[in-house]
């Protein structure tokens, strides 16, 4: 089994027929994601190709039985897309949408916690488990069913970090982008667990980045409660302090959040950190695969 | 911003020369404090700020801290605030936890030094209250204060500044309001002596007032034209530009580009769904420095087009007249069509990027002659 998504996962799109939205909706349903509709507010009634538009989520909850959702709408309307969705009853919400204000976030994260309805991202690629559904902006093709669970903050440097495993045919069990942003619905931990759980999963890839201190308390964790190998790379150790590197999470400030303390935190965790992506593939094998 | 929201400061003059911070120091009797604005910490540690007690003094010390470098940002002018009688000194600041996801209040009695030493040498100083999004209950946070404010009025003054310093930083967005020291003058008095606020980028667009307030100053020209043209970029020291879609992508290349002995010119995040005027506009600002040597493109498609990018990148060949050599990296989404463009004209991409990077490494040793 993968986690959080898999072939029976039904999907809506929020904010499908945007011009993102619809080009990501038709490219889910090619690769068999089972999109079953899509949300934009007063365009109930039409089509995406063969895609039902409904005007709210919970009228397309009602029609198609979705439990997942994948949000496209500009920032300034997607914590409220986020908010409609968990009332809706999706369990699992999807927000691609970059540039939703921290403030924001820190409402709406406590918000779903209440609820207890799962959010990955902002600002993040998405969520696919490889030949069974894909949620998200990643290309489908650079990915191979296998065993390897890979977490990640950056969108990009994941495809970098699959199309080098996949080249080594190592297979994905299902690759999560968490997001950029300094707060995301799930961080590393839960889905560390959730891997750790999964049949399918037999090693984890961490791609971290600088700014903040998830590394660090994800290499605690990996320490306490990590039986499976865990390969990571980590970004930004050659960027300088103050700067922020394009995402809104990835800054050092006052001192932390720099890339040698993540890195020596996950090496005394037991954690193999390479250099260079592609040497990922050759550490997963010695790491004990 | 902070007089704006009820909080009180000092007295205050912003001067460009020795002679204005002079006049300025006496309108204040001579006893004033000159400080060198810059948008960074540190700055007491660095001497740009003096305690003076005469307009002379002023003169002197304005004259020493303008031009004066606080971590590679120049001083171009100084504060002249009038001096205060301080009888002590706590730190507040209002932030961001990401780990507790949570808005949250910190304070300390060891206020006036830098927040981080304190955290590290001895964090028993430091309390922290995560205030919920209820604005933290009134009584609450004035029981709380007063754990450190043994004073009664002083610590009904605390909740207020906590207060207005918590509306400020959710009305306009910031990531953090910092008051260091907030001081407490001989007649009792709570009075935010310095103070830091950062805003989030991510809200900007919901505040133009505040995008007025952006110091150019602070950035690089590369920087403000990159910002223009929306791009995310950042200026650094080395000789091989970069050209990247995706910042986790972009720093990572940075970084092998240090590994493989090379130097990186900048960061710089094309973005999601580049079109050929992005790459163009990328490529006008890289090219405008001096030192470069080389320029390595690295892009991995997926909302990207590799035959956006190709024709962005042969445009700008075509157009900008690129002295320097440039090392192509282009896969994803329609690499096919995007090789296909730049093979016909005469430009070669590679696929792998740690190929790339050494290529681009051994161009920028070699002098950068030709490709």
């Amino acid at each position: 089994m993968s986690i959080l998504i898999d072939e029976k996962t039904k999907v809506i799109v929020q904010g499908i027929t945007g011009r993102d939205g619809s080009f990501h909706a038709r490219a889910m349903l090619e690769y068999g994601t089972q999109v079953v509709g899509g949300v934009t507010p007063g365009k109930g009634g039409q089509q995406v190709d063969a895609m039902p538009v409904f005007n709210t989520v919970a009228e397309a909850v009602a029609q198609t039985g979705a439990t997942c959702s994948v949000i496209f709408v500009p920032a300034r309307f997607a914590p409220d897309a986020v908010r409609e969705a968990a009332d809706a009853g999706i369990s699992l919400v999807v927000c691609i949408t970059e540039g939703v204000p921290v403030l924001d976030m820190v409402d709406l994260y406590h918000e779903l916690q209440e609820k207890h309805v799962r959010l990955i991202g902002p600002n993040c690629p998405g969520v696919i488990s490889p030949g069974q559904c894909k949620v998200g902006i990643m290309p489908g093709p650079i990915h191979k069913p296998g065993s390897v669970g890979v977490i990640s903050r950056s969108g990009t440097l994941t495809y970098e970090v699959v199309y080098h495993l996949t080249q080594n045919n190592l297979g994905q069990s299902t690759c999560v982008g968490i997001g950029g942003d300094p707060i995301v619905g799930t961080g590393y931990i839960d889905l560390l667990t959730m891997f750790e759980a999964d049949e399918q999963t037999e090693a984890i890839v961490l791609i971290g980045e600088i700014g903040g201190d998830a590394e660090e308390k994800a290499a605690a964790f990996i320490r306490s409660s990590v039986k499976k190998p865990v390969v990571a790379f980590i970004s930004g150790r050659t960027a300088p302090p103050g700067k922020r590197m394009g995402h809104a999470g990835a800054i050092i400030s006052g001192g932390k959040g720099g890339a040698e303390e993540k890195v020596k935190a996950l090496r005394e965790a037991g954690v193999t950190v390479v250099d260079r992506p592609d040497q990922m593939a050759e550490a997963l094998s010695s790491a004990g695969r | 911003m902070l007089q704006a929201y009820g909080i009180v400061v000092p007295q205050a003059v912003l001067a460009h020369s020795g002679a204005e911070a002079a006049r300025a120091a006496r309108r204040f009797g001579g006893q004033a404090v000159v400080k060198g604005q810059v948008l960074t910490g540190g700055r007491g540690k660095a001497g740009a700020i003096r305690l003076v007690s005469s307009a002379e003094d002023a003169e002197r010390a304005a004259d020493d801290i303008l031009g004066m470098s606080v971590k590679d940002l120049s001083v171009k002018h100084v504060l002249v605030t009038e001096k205060i009688d301080i009888q002590g000194e706590y730190y507040l600041g209002i932030t961001i936890d990401r780990d507790a996801k949570s808005v949250v209040l910190i304070l300390s009695a060891a206020g006036g030094m830098d927040i981080e030493e304190v955290a590290a040498s001895s964090p028993e100083q430091i309390r922290r209250l995560p205030l919920s999004a209820a604005a933290g209950k009134v009584e609450d946070v004035q029981a709380w204060l007063a754990e450190s404010f043994s004073d009664k009025a002083q610590c009904k003054q605390a909740a207020e500044v906590v207060q207005n310093a918590y509306r400020l930083l959710r009305e306009k967005d910031c990531s953090l309001v910092e008051i260091n020291p907030l001081a407490v003058t001989a007649q009792g008095v709570l009075i935010a002596a310095d103070a830091k606020v950062v805003l989030d980028d991510n809200a900007v667009p919901r505040h133009p007032e505040l995008e007025t307030m952006r110091n150019p100053e602070e950035y690089t020209t590369d920087e403000l034209e990159a910002r223009k043209a929306g791009l995310s970029f950042v200026s650094l020291f080395g000789e091989i530009g970069c050209m990247v879609n995706g910042a986790g992508l972009a720093m990572a290349t940075m970084d092998g580009i240090k590994l493989a002995g090379g130097s990186p010119a900048n960061f710089l995040d094309v973005g999601g769904s580049s079109n050929p005027q992005k790459v163009l506009d990328a490529m006008r600002i890289l090219l405008r420095n001096k030192q470069l040597k080389v320029i390595l493109v690295n892009i991995f498609g997926g909302i990207t087009r590799c035959d956006d990018v190709a024709q962005g990148i042969v445009a700008a060949r075509d157009q900008l007249g690129i002295a320097v050599p440039m090392v192509i990296r282009l896969v994803g989404t329609n690499e096919v069509q995007g090789r296909a463009i730049l093979e016909e004209a005469g430009l070669i991409a590679a696929r792998n990027m740690t190929d790339a990077v050494r290529d681009a490494v051994r161009c920028a040793q070699e002098g950068g002659a030709n490709s």
